[in-house]
């Protein structure tokens, strides 16, 4: 099973605007590892090739921090989603 | 403006669990809760031990929706494309009430269910945004346009906790300081757990796995039983995943291990439910945070209060301990009409007498002792290998078995210089 399959099964309130911020300047000119396209659980950070950019899906986000973590140059600004937005674990 | 006794952040363990013992003394508390309920935004293992803690929740947990009883405790070294198992159980474990597995959606729902009939007011889905402060005070939280004072904040606001970062309590976060928890909630019904974990109805099991479910990273799997769920996940160091060269993608490393034969067996037929995730801190005592400060008292998570023992890993009961603490230390500082961090310095004392700082302290070497590759890819292949190799019954004559038994350890390291060193070197953890 895919992960973004997976992400499907999830209960997400989505908010119109994103909770995580990129600096894009950050990406271009001082992160060489890019690991936020591996090691986000959900899979949610691409490399926009055309523009140079990375993009993220916010809304599947799984609110762990592993991002918030790992980005040690910077560039993502990660805070929780406004009240009632974001996933709602039925299990945890 | 008008304070109240104390506002709490967060509605999970250590939140509820300090609203609970404040109700009980009368004392006016708010919980603030960003999810729909409280534990719509936690993730566990996971287990509850409760042996550490019976002395003080008191009528805290009489009912709670426990899933199962663990009485089955599993380990397994993963190689490659074979493995062993140890496979523990006792009477002790079946008699007493040692630990249990939980889901926090419905543990922490049920609990904050039953708060709110004591008449404490638990306010979902609003986000905590800042500190109020009063010179070098803490008096209140800012939730949206909303501000709560209080005498006391409790920080119970999770690993991440941005409360204990705004009161400036909190250690910068270092990758080497947390790993990564990916976790499935699997559907089986209740009678296939009951035979595949060879348990009875509500006993379950605890599985941990090492080895190459995490590619020799620092790390490990887990399997426990819920009634009729399976929680199956990974752990994995932040920093190991970083330092992957090639880079391996996190998700894909849930998938490998759910596809292991070893886990399909156990899980087969079943039907994912969710799919979740969470930061776990893993520096144990080296990286917790400032404690508290004037005003404000930091729980649980948030205070970094886990802790990976290697063969259990530990967190809940902590963050319940350390709420029950707070709310006393809260209610001392009423008594004595003193909210700054000379009376609040009371919640760290405790907890030094007790499990909380004591386990922590007298594992503190064992984040460092951990970082090995030891543990995460030659032991977990060497000991599979040598039993296949022992087991193997071939064409060739077998050679005789303590010959063999002994060619194989020199050949592979197992008796060398460094592995004896490490063996000698567990006295010091």
């Amino acid at each position: 099973m895919r992960v973004d399959e997976k992400l499907t099964i999830d209960a997400f309130k989505v908010d119109r605007e994103s909770h995580i911020k990129i600096n894009q300047d950050i990406c271009r000119n001082k992160c060489k590892n890019k690991y936020c396209l591996s090691i986000c659980p959900g899979h949610l950070y691409t490399f926009n090739q055309d523009n140079n950019e990375i993009v993220v899906e916010f809304a599947g986000c799984l609110e762990c921090g592993t991002c918030k973590v790992a980005c040690t140059d910077g560039a993502i600004e990660w805070v929780y989603p406004k009240g009632e937005f974001g996933v709602q674990y039925r299990y945890g | 403006m008008e304070k109240i006794d104390v506002v709490i952040v967060g509605g999970g363990l250590s939140g509820l669990s300090c609203a609970y013992k404040l109700a009980e003394k009368d004392m006016q508390v708010i919980v603030v809760e960003r999810g729909d309920f409280p534990g719509s935004k936690n993730v566990t293992g996971g287990r509850l031990y409760l042996e550490p803690i019976k002395s003080i929740v008191g009528d805290m947990l009489d009912d709670a929706p426990f899933e199962r009883k663990v009485v089955r405790e599993k380990w397994s070294l993963l190689g490659e494309d074979n493995s062993i198992n140890i496979d523990f159980t006792s009477e002790k474990l079946r008699q007493s009430n040692h630990s249990y597995t939980v889901l926090r959606a419905h543990f922490d729902r049920w609990l904050s269910e039953k708060l709110m009939e004591k008449g404490v007011f638990v306010i979902p889905k609003y986000r905590v945004d800042d500190l109020l402060w009063e010179g070098d005070s803490i008096v209140g939280v800012k939730a949206g346009e909303e501000e709560i004072y209080a005498n006391v904040v409790v920080a119970s606001d999770g690993v991440l906790s941005f409360m204990a970062e705004k009161a400036g309590l909190k250690q910068k976060m270092k990758p080497k300081n947390y790993a990564v928890g990916i976790k499935e909630v699997i559907e089986l019904s209740e009678e296939k757990i009951n035979d595949r974990f060879n348990v009875e109805a509500s006993e379950g099991c605890s599985h941990l796995f090492i080895g190459d479910v995490t590619k020799g990273m620092f790390g490990g799997g887990f399997l426990y039983t819920n009634k009729e769920t399976v929680s199956l996940g990974l752990v994995i160091g932040i920093k190991a995943l970083m330092e992957k060269a090639p880079a391996i993608e996190a998700h894909a490393l849930m998938n490998a291990f759910r596809e292991r034969y070893e886990i399909g067996r156990m899980i087969e037929g079943g039907s994912l439910v969710e799919y979740s995730a969470h930061i776990i801190p893993e520096a144990g005592y080296n990286g917790i945070s400032k404690l508290y400060g004037n005003g404000i008292i930091v729980a649980g998570d948030a205070a970094g209060f886990a802790l990976n023992m290697g063969v259990t890993v530990r967190g809940m009961e902590f963050a319940i301990a350390s709420g029950i603490i707070a709310a006393e230390t809260a209610i001392k500082a009423k008594e004595v009409d003193d909210y700054s961090e000379k009376t609040l310095a009371l919640y760290e004392n405790k907890l030094r007498e007790m499990f909380v700082l004591k386990d922590l302290y007298t594992c503190k070497d064992m984040p460092g002792f951990l970082d090995n590759d030891s543990f995460f890819s030659f032991y977990p292949n060497s000991f599979p290998d040598l039993v296949e190799k022992i087991m193997w019954f071939g064409e060739e004559p077998k050679g005789r078995l303590g010959k063999s038994l002994w060619n194989e350890i020199k050949s592979n390291g197992l008796l060398s210089f460094k592995r004896l060193k490490e063996l000698y070197s567990i006295k010091n953890i």
